[in-house]
């Protein structure tokens, strides 16, 4: 292996003493990805089973990929349809042009290659912007960079919508990887999610980037409000007038963020993290525990002036971020409670906070981020509460 | 002597800063500086409060009985914090309506109130307006530090004059929604109080944990 004589070679120099001892985490960086880690945890308590944190990280990064395809695929879609109706702009089309494949959308290779030209910029910015703030971080605290900035910056940039500017997608991350991680500590210690921090960044700091009618679908001129903006506004019944069936919401055939359209994708993603127990069960059933059971409620309740009281729970499951969310943002180990008991309750009250917040809040017309973002900041409360609770019932068995 | 009382003026700007080190006042700096003006015209009020009160109350401090203590200096601060709002709605009323409640609300400041229970009740009037300067001038300072992040990024301006001409006047600037939202000022002032204490380090908290060594087995 001429690689790994490479790495042999070259390695005294990063080490203590050696010339580039600095930027150890750098290589070390390169080094693990590309091979499995030196020290990987041995002694209990930490060592149950052989999964470590780089394969953990690599599963979920693989979990993304169905994620992933639909994100090139329904963006190119989405785009294509509209380029139909008000033209083609920008050097992506000009690339399109060059490449003579043109701006059919019934054709998968072009709205895939079209989709690609959105999604990766995107990506590309994510992973060097955060990148280099990273490695700074890791170089001054010496600690490693590891794979769980992969996930964080592919979740990251399957969440924002294909129009957003690079130099914002940039500033987001950036955010999340300074404020949501590094400054607890890394990770393994970051209480919030990195992703989600950036994307609610972006989301307050530019909003008219981030949501309203027009920042869906990257073409000039094409505005169209998502299936959560008609049905906050004129109920859900409505969607079907404006050819959003539920098959299309859960195949993922509307416009939204890049990566969260599709519910059929997402739980591919599911299928795969829980046969692996990556993702925890608990929370996931908690999630849709809180959010079958708030929205039931809220359609017995009624009401008439607001139309989203009406919006059944398979709605909810497969609108908006909800089911990219629940398999990716509310399973994350780091951010989420540790008890089990506690990892129902922090999943029912994620499924809680989406339904409460989409329908009874008017502000914002989704709320899965800010609904994952308030449970990662009620998880260590949970968990107290629960080993509370358990110290108190063995308590009461030595009765005096 | 004098240069006891020059270190009571500068102590509270950096080492011994009310905001960063004492983590008082957050309230009126979370909602006073999205523009640099309001937050400047707070800043001079609150020092002069701070200053007076703790003067005035210093003065007394021998005839205030021990029991009542805090009703006596509310009574003092109170009245100051009512004569510059009465001053600030005389001859800047504009900016007396953006800080509404907030001038009002400088009576529950807790650095005019702990300058005056800590400071005030133990010295003599000249020291006790000196440090009282002192603190107003560090809580100044640091809203003058988050006015100037806030207004200069979230609306492109200074003390309301354009530096950064935004896109919707037609320059290109995009400025920063969240800056103008109070929660942001959260983040500024966490912000500062790192970039203080990897400065100052000596103002680092000692851990509440300690990271034990295992060995392998």
């Amino acid at each position: 292996m001429g690689l790994r004589n490479f790495f042999d070679r070259i390695e005294p120099q990063f080490e203590k003493g050696g010339k580039w001892e600095k930027y150890f985490p750098i290589y070390e960086m390169v080094e693990s990805f590309l091979y499995t880690p030196k020290t990987v945890t041995t002694v209990a308590p930490h060592a149950r089973s052989y999964i470590d944190m780089k394969r953990i990280m690599t599963y979920v990064v693989i979990a993304t990929i169905p994620c992933i395809l639909m994100a090139l695929y329904n963006t190119g879609l989405q785009t294509n349809m509209a380029i139909a109706e008000f033209g083609a702009n920008g050097w992506r089309a000009a690339i399109i042009e060059a490449l003579g494949i043109g701006f059919d959308h019934t054709n998968p290779l072009a709205n895939m290659l079209h989709g690609l030209l959105y999604f990766l910029p995107v990506y590309i910015v994510t992973l060097v912007a955060g990148g280099i703030f990273e490695v700074v971080f890791a170089t001054v605290r010496k600690h490693e960079v590891n794979e769980g900035f992969l996930v964080s910056s592919m979740l990251y940039a399957l969440i924002v919508p294909a129009t957003t500017p690079l130099w914002q997608v940039a500033l987001g991350i950036i955010f999340g990887v300074v404020i949501g991680k590094e400054v607890f500590g890394g990770t393994g210690k970051n209480f919030l999610n990195p992703a989600l921090t950036g994307r609610a960044f972006l989301y307050f700091a530019y909003p008219a980037q981030l949501s309203g009618d027009s920042v869906w679908v990257p073409v000039d001129g094409f505005t169209g409000a998502t299936a959560l903006a008609v049905s906050a506004s004129e109920g859900f019944q409505e969607l079907a007038g404006r050819g959003m069936s539920w098959w299309d919401s859960f195949y993922g055939f509307v416009p939204g963020s890049m990566g969260e359209t599709s519910t059929l994708a997402c739980l591919l993603g599911l299928a795969f993290l829980l046969a692996t127990k990556i993702a925890n069960y608990r929370m996931v059933l908690g999630c849709l525990g809180g959010m079958i059971g708030f929205s039931l409620l809220l359609n017995w309740i009624g009401s008439d002036t607001n139309p989203m009281f009406a919006m059944p729970w398979h709605w909810h499951l497969v609108l908006g971020g909800y089911a990219f969310g629940l398999v990716f943002m509310v399973t994350e180990p780091v951010s989420g409670a540790h008890t089990n008991m506690g990892r129902y309750i922090y999943g029912a009250l994620i499924g809680f906070m989406v339904v409460m917040i989409r329908v009874i809040n008017p502000a914002f017309p989704e709320g899965m981020m800010l609904a994952i973002l308030f449970g990662n900041v009620f998880a260590p409360l949970i968990d107290y509460f629960v080993v509370q609770a358990n110290i108190k019932r063995r308590a009461k068995r030595h009765v005096r | 002597m004098a240069h006891k009382r020059r270190e009571m003026l500068i102590d509270p700007l950096v080492d011994n800063n009310p905001i960063t080190l004492q983590v008082l006042g957050i309230c009126s700096a979370l909602a006073v500086t999205s523009s640099l003006q309001v937050a400047f015209v707070m800043s001079i009020a609150v020092t002069f409060v701070t200053a007076f009160s703790s003067m005035f109350i210093s003065m007394i401090r021998n005839q205030i009985p021990g029991s009542i203590r805090i009703i006596v200096q509310m009574v003092v601060i109170a009245s100051l914090v009512i004569l510059v709002d009465q001053m600030l709605k005389a001859f800047a009323f504009e900016i007396s309506k953006t800080l509404s409640v907030f001038v009002g609300l400088i009576i529950t400041n807790c650095i005019v109130m702990g300058r005056a229970e800590a400071f005030a009740m133990k010295n003599s009037p000249v020291d006790s307006f000196i440090d009282g300067v002192g603190n107003g001038l560090g809580y100044g300072l640091i809203l003058m530090l988050v006015g100037v992040i806030r207004e200069l990024f979230g609306s492109g301006s200074l003390f309301g004059i354009t530096i950064l001409e935004t896109v919707n006047n037609g320059g290109w600037y995009v400025p920063n929604g969240l800056l103008l939202l109070p929660p942001s000022a959260f983040f500024i002032i966490g912000l500062i109080i790192w970039a203080f204490r990897a400065w100052k380090t000596e103002q680092v908290e000692e851990r509440e944990y300690k990271i034990q060594t295992v060995e392998a087995h």
